[in-house]
């Protein structure tokens, strides 16, 4: 029978779950300092090249300030990728997945704490990235809605690592196929969310590159904020992208869900929670 | 523990006709990897199973802890069903298997400890007092810092039981938890279980190939090969059943020529021949019906050729067991 305090219960087993898988996300990202250094030196080699380029021919500083931001935001993506979703593969080949699936909380819990410790350090990487393009290449800022820009920054998270859970539970059941596929969609989002272009939504850019890149949530938000932090743009422009992004959520989070069910009783009917018979 | 008569304990496990098919080699058919399996575990008790590698063990266990449905048949943890009731079960039960480890590298002993800990959903405090005890009882307090990465095979396995204790589950799978371990850790671990069950209310589901670990460690023994469970009672007793009460240790010289002669002597239920080359001494192992055929049995050996220098009656072991139900030894 299910009772009240029996979903509280559970509600704060699941709760207590998603903030240990978190804490470790946070603790075990941050104490290797070759791979830190790395992830936040290398992003910053490429988007520098790109700001000094944009100065050289002759770009208006904005441009800088532009690929600044779709760096700072990129990250995210990368993020995605390597710790959402082939994370999840490593995790059945490590035998961590069983002990998931014994234990009484959601495999969605797990999930969502590696999302939130994954946003979170990212998020430190990205500000770093920031403060570079404020403090070295002096690109200009200009906010003038600083809470719209909160907002659009929150729901372009939230949609992307909807879609990173998505992912994840897709590649639960498979081997290295989760490493190919995560490496197959590494460039070309770099490069359909116009991330180191100065604007994607722009009359050079054809129009059907423009359509793909707005299936990703990433283009879409990435598009916004550059709007709000550098034309200084404010909600009433930007209110078709937030809306985007809501449906994106709508969306992934429950598909999301329902394929990582659809996953676990797949593999518990086929055996395939370990790797040992593969 | 003693129970007296018409007192019959809560049962812990029970499963009814339980079966499981793999797909195999394709054109090859499916395996079969447990077939009709019927069986009782009660409360207070660390049940074995005891079977060769393939005989379907692991496949048991993931079944009974929710990890794996099975084809046919049912199975209950404390009268709930493991496919539809999986997650109030999983509240009960932790599993350790040999040979893996799950954790995080990176992390130490403790803070693994404290993650797994969190599944459970045990308060802050309540959580690092667990931990301490566990690390002692381990005797891992000399490496609670450091990154799991870094730690031997040994102490790996070790912080893995320590993570099977974590949430101090009502019942414990531990699936050929000694596989690999070095004699000192594995005996810790045996001691460890067995002090644990005293706790009461506990039940252990235990797997081996290891018979002595089986006889030693268990209050009942379940010998499973081919997915069926071929037999199932306290060591003891199944090593009187199988031997009747009569199995005997009688050293020849020289060995026998001709041993089926006697095999076939009337009576005669087993035989094994051990041949010592540095002494010439050959030792039979004899399984008989009763005693009556001793006269017979020790003409045909003086038929052979054979001198009689020692014999007596020697203690059944679960490996007489196993030969008896299984037809070949169980090899490491
Ligand atoms: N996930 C699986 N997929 C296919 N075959 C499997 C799987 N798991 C086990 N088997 C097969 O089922 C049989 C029993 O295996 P298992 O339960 O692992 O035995 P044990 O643990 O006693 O060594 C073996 O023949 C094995 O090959
Ligand atoms: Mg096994």
């Amino acid at each position: 029978m299910i009772s009240g305090p029996t979903i509280r219960k559970d509600l704060s087993n699941n709760l207590r779950a998603a903030y240990a898988r978190m804490w470790v996300r946070l603790r075990g990202s941050n104490r290797d300092p070759i791979a830190l250094a790395s992830e936040i030196g290398l992003p910053i080699l490429t988007i520098g090249a790109y700001v000094i380029l944009y100065h050289a021919i002759g770009l208006p500083a904005s441009a800088g300030a532009a690929v600044i931001v779709g760096g700072a935001m990129i990250a995210f993506w990368t993020n995605v990728l390597w710790n959402m979703s082939s994370q999840w593969f490593w995790e059945r080949e490590q035998g961590n997945l069983e002990m998931y699936m014994v234990a009484p909380v959601s495999r969605m819990s797990i999930l969502l704490g590696m999302a939130l410790g994954g946003s979170l350090n990212t998020a430190i990487r990205a500000l770093g990235i920031v403060l570079l393009g404020i403090f070295v290449f002096q690109v200009p800022f200009q906010v003038r809605d600083p809470f719209s820009v909160g907002l659009v920054f929150f729901l372009t998270l939230a949609a992307l690592y909807s879609l990173g859970m998505l992912f994840a539970s897709l590649f639960m059941l498979y081997g290295r196929e989760a490493w190919n596929t995560a490496n197959l969609l590494q460039e070309p989002v770099y490069f359909l969310s116009g991330a180191y272009f100065p604007a994607i939504y722009a009359p050079i850019v054809p129009f059907g590159l423009q359509v793909a890149g707005s299936l990703i949530p990433m283009t879409i938000g990435l598009d916004a904020i550059r709007r709000l932090v550098i034309n200084g743009a404010s909600i009433t422009s930007i209110w078709p992208e937030v809306l985007a992004l809501i449906a994106c959520i709508l969306i992934l989070f429950p598909l999301a869900r329902h394929s990582l069910n659809y996953m676990e009783s797949l593999g518990k009917k086929e055996g395939r929670l370990t790797l040992r018979w593969q | 523990m003693f129970l007296g008569p018409g007192l019959k304990r809560d049962l812990s496990i029970e499963t009814k006709g339980l079966r499981r098919l793999f797909k195999g080699i394709p054109g090859k058919g499916d395996v079969v990897a447990l077939d009709q399996v019927d069986l009782e575990v009660y409360d207070d008790e660390i049940f074995g199973l005891l079977g060769p590698n393939g005989a379907g063990k692991t496949t048991l266990i993931k079944i009974l802890s929710t990890l794996l449905l099975p084809t046919q048949g049912e199975a209950r943890i404390k009268g709930l069903d493991v496919v539809k009731q999986a997650p109030q079960i999983r509240r009960m039960i932790n599993l350790v298997s040999g040979g893996e480890t799950p954790g995080y590298g990176i992390l130490s002993v403790k803070e693994n400890l404290w993650f797994f800990s969190q599944l459970y959903g045990l308060p802050r405090d309540f959580a690092k007092d667990r931990i301490t005890k566990l690390v002692d009882q381990l005797e891992l307090q000399d490496y609670l810092n450091t990154r799991m990465a870094k730690l031997s095979t040994g102490y790996k396995q070790r912080l893995n039981l320590a993570r099977g204790f974590v949430n101090d589950p009502a019942l414990l799978f531990l699936d050929e938890p000694t596989l690999g371990l070095d004699v000192i850790s594995a005996r810790h671990l045996r001691t460890l279980v067995k002090g644990w069950i005293k706790t009461g209310g506990k039940t252990v589901l235990l797997t081996t190939h290891y018979m002595a670990e089986a006889d030693q460690m268990c209050d009942r023994v379940g010998i499973i090969n081919h997915g069926k469970i071929l037999a199932c009672d306290t060591p003891q007793r199944l090593k009187t059943k199988v031997a009747g009460g009569a199995t005997w240790k009688i050293e020849i010289t020289p060995n026998l020529s001709q041993p089926e002669s006697v095999k076939s002597v009337q009576g005669v239920l087993g035989l094994s021949q051990n041949d010592n080359i540095e002494t010439g001494i050959t030792t039979l192992k004899l399984v008989l019906e009763d005693e009556s055929v001793m006269s017979d049995l020790l003409s045909k050996i003086r038929d052979n050729g054979c001198k009689v220098l020692n014999m007596g009656k020697s203690e059944p072991t679960l490996e007489d067991v196993y030969i008896s139900l299984v037809g070949t030894g169980l090899e490491e």
